[in-house]
């Protein structure tokens, strides 16, 4: 054994084995990394890189620390300032300021920056900015003639918050909270929102998946036990909806349960209701479910024929010819055998069901809404920084619902088909 | 990132341009036709010069990017006015010298000629489209419809269902014109807590039978597919069913809230001169009338409003159906891009909390 230990396995031309199976693998490896090269580009720059900017995004504002120099300057020196009262050379750094902003055109940005959490502050500072250059000192006094907005204990509050670049502000109004004089408090009942938001898809969601996977089994199950030509038919009317346009699969339950529309009118036609008491089905939280049900229906069918398909018939035989009823057969041995079908249909239908748009916004109606509409919604006003902060607490709580499937059913049980 | 992005819209921007004297960029469709035919077309032939209409879904967020980037391809933009107020407020526009623009034809300086607003630092107006309710002429009888904007609010008068947008722009304002606040004091009421409940109050007298849209579509649709009785739509929409589809709608012009969309000169722009020069003829009166006769948006101008325009058909006069019509606007509202830029987020947290309660 010690001679063993001791003596190098060589090549035939005297290179330590050791070294020559390294370079081998290293050549080897350069390869395979060659050719997931291209893969591992694509995922950085549409993936990774975009999601990294947006929680960026989310903690970062330049907008006016960038463009009021002096005043943060005279943040930095002043920590422990008094926001009800903020003493003259405050204001003389402001002035300067708001002078610097009209010179450089920069009163949108630090405006819109203060706006994100003291409403009503972007015409505010563009009056400011305006007048900026012939004010006179004392600054205070001169400033506070202008508007006596520019004394608001919160605007200050906002201003030394936004001095420096770096915020949690976003996370705050995110979670509902408001900016007062005092700082920030829980916002008022009519103005809360968001969370309530967030609750109401993850519970919109968690619903759809469970209708979808009520329908999608038994389907999955015939798809899977047909014989090879009436199964491909059934297949051919799964897909076909599945490659239709989502807009046009949305109009369409939109034309068949409006309330004037086809299964409303067939349904008075055969007189089951009457005409002044049709089906409220659209434009609500039932058309809302209805439609997304469907559209995300194949997601839940494919992972679970995938399955099933390969699940041999002969267990099932075998319980039954052992003695077990049906149920006892399906509860216990092929139930048991779909589970990582289930759990990739259902993990797919979940998180695509929360980050859902188009479908809430055309068919929602006034209680159809979920967070992603508000997402948009900030995204088009060009509030990134609220919209990637919304984003990054769903990103979040899907990576702990992935880390709780992850303990509960193993990632690497999931089967995608 | 930011740069691979400004970037990758520019070249995106840039691709499919012709070389021109003048490049154009709009909206597209409906829209975009008929500012190419009134404007784009017309100065080429008059001047010599070569102009391209290029398209883009948001105009607005080409020119950005592209100056940003320092390589502006576009030399005018049709932008929304908030986003033309934006835009110069944050240096991505050339100014405009108003002195500079086509006086009306009796010689009235264009300064005094165009209504209040539509000429800014950076933008001058090319048309002026509205928010107004509309209702199915088959649901009310001749004698017993609905003429005032407190009427959409009457469902014992006036029963059915209503459309409304859903956001709080544009509604609010409605809500509180209906509720009887002169067109002056509506913005300075809805700056107010007291306002904003007040508002929300008259909502909520008919929210139980509102149907809310999102896309400008939805609406006229809403009223074809008899969902409602009655919606708030963007004129133009209501326009295009009634005359082009010959569908039995008719518009309620009470109560309208119009906005201006703006012609802007992005920084940088590789021909100005030309540029401003294009303004010029598209904003005269003859080239707002031009517009106006493919699209039922209203020329900013008083001088345009006073001979009849008739529509591309021929057989329509356009008069009644454009917002700039004085008879349209005895009662109605400029919105205030000012107030909006302001308080837009605010107001619609508050409206989502209202929907959802």
């Amino acid at each position: 054994m010690a001679e063993a230990a001791t003596t190098l396995l060589t090549t035939s031309d005297g290179r330590p084995l050791k070294a020559a199976l390294a370079t081998a693998q290293a050549r080897a490896k350069r390869r395979a990394f060659l050719l997931v090269l291209p893969l591992l580009l694509f995922v950085l720059l549409t993936f990774l890189i975009p999601i990294g900017y947006m929680l960026k995004r989310s903690l970062e504002h330049d907008g006016f620390s960038g463009s009021a120099p002096s005043l943060s300057a005279w943040f930095k020196q002043q920590p422990g300032f008094d926001p009800a009262n903020p003493p003259e050379e405050a204001y003389a750094a402001l002035v300067s300021d708001l002078a610097l902003m009209q010179k450089d055109k920069t009163t949108g940005m630090a405006g819109t920056r203060i706006n994100y959490t003291v409403p009503g502050t972007i015409s505010l500072f563009k009056a400011g900015a305006r007048a900026a250059k012939d004010l006179q000192p004392p600054y205070k006094e001169a400033l506070l003639a202008l508007d006596p907005e520019w004394g608001m204990p919160r605007l200050w509050r906002a201003m030394e918050a936004a001095s420096s670049p770096y915020t949690t502000e976003f996370y705050q109004v995110a979670t509902d909270r408001k900016l007062g004089d005092t700082g920030w408090a829980r916002g008022a009942d009519q103005d809360r929102i968001y969370l309530y938001l967030f609750f109401k898809t993850f519970l919109v969601s968690g619903a759809i998946t469970v209708i979808c996977l009520l329908l999608a089994f038994p389907v999955a199950h015939l798809l899977a036990v047909l014989p090879m030509s009436k199964s491909s038919l059934l297949m051919i009317l799964v897909l076909l909806p599945f490659w239709t346009s989502l807009l046009v699969r949305t109009t369409a339950w939109i034309a068949l349960l409006q309330e004037q529309g086809i299964v409303n009118d067939l349904l008075v036609w055969a007189g089951i209701l009457s005409d002044d008491n049709r089906l409220q089905a659209m434009y609500n939280m039932t058309g809302t479910i209805v439609a997304m049900t469907h559209v995300l229906l194949p997601f839940m069918i494919l992972p679970l024929y995938s399955v099933m398909r390969v699940i041999p018939p002969s267990y099932a035989r075998a319980s039954r010819s052992l003695g077990a009823t049906s149920w006892t057969t399906f509860r216990r041995i092929y139930v048991p055998q779909t589970l990582p079908g289930i759990a990739a249909g259902s993990l797919l239908v979940f998180i695509l069901a929360v980050g859902y748009y188009i479908t809430p916004a055309l068919v929602g109606g006034a209680d159809g809404q979920l967070i992603s509409n508000l997402i948009s919604f900030h995204m088009t006003k060009s509030n990134w920084s609220l919209a990637a902060a919304l984003a990054a607490m769903l990103l979040a709580a899907i990576l702990v619902l992935y880390w709780l499937y992850d303990r509960l059913i193993g990632i690497d049980r999931l089967k995608l088909g | 990132m930011k740069k691979i992005l400004i970037l990758s819209t520019a070249l995106c921007a840039v691709s499919g341009i012709a070389r021109a004297d003048v490049t154009v960029m709009s909206w597209g469709g409906a829209y975009g036709a008929a500012q190419t035919e009134a404007h784009v077309k017309p100065w080429a032939a008059a001047t010599g010069n070569a102009a391209v209409m290029v398209d883009a879904d948001n105009p607005a967020q080409p020119i950005k990017a592209m100056v940003e980037a320092g390589n502006v391809t576009v030399d005018v933009a049709s932008v929304e006015y908030a986003d033309a107020i934006r835009l110069c407020d944050e240096g991505v526009l050339e100014t405009i010298d108003a002195s500079k623009l086509a006086p009306a034809p009796d010689g009235t300086a264009a300064t005094d000629d165009f209504f209040p607003g539509a000429v800014t630092e950076c933008g001058v107006s090319t048309d002026i489209w509205a928010n107004v309710y509309a209702y199915d002429t088959t649901k009310f009888a001749a004698d017993a419809a609905p003429k005032t904007a407190a009427d959409f609010f009457d469902l014992a008068k006036f029963p059915g269902k209503r459309g409304l947008k859903k956001g709080a722009k544009a509604v609010l304002e409605f809500a509180l014109m209906a509720d009887g606040v002169a067109p002056a004091d509506v913005y300075t009421t809805l700056a107010t807590p007291e306002g904003i409940d007040r508002a929300f109050a008259k909502l909520d007298t008919i929210k139980k039978d509102v149907v809310w849209w999102e896309a400008g579509a939805q609406a006229p649709q809403l009223l074809a597919d008899g969902e409602v009785s009655m919606t708030t739509a963007y004129n133009g929409r209501i326009f295009g069913a009634a005359v082009g589809e010959g569908k039995p709608f008719q518009i309620v012009w009470d109560g309208q809230i119009y906005e201006n969309e703006m012609y802007v000169v992005p920084k940088g722009a590789p021909n100005k001169d030309l540029a401003m020069d294009f303004i010029k003829y598209a904003t005269s009166t003859e080239g707002l009338r031009a517009q106006a006769s493919h699209i039922s948006y209203g020329p900013p101008r008083k001088s345009a409003n006073v001979d009849p325009i008739m529509y591309t058909d021929g057989k329509t006069e356009m008069g009644p159906n454009l917002p700039t019509n004085p008879a349209n606007m005895t009662n109605s509202l400029l919105t205030s891009s000012d107030f909006w830029v302001d308080h837009d987020s605010e107001l619609n947290e508050r409206f989502q909390a209202w929907l959802t309660k």
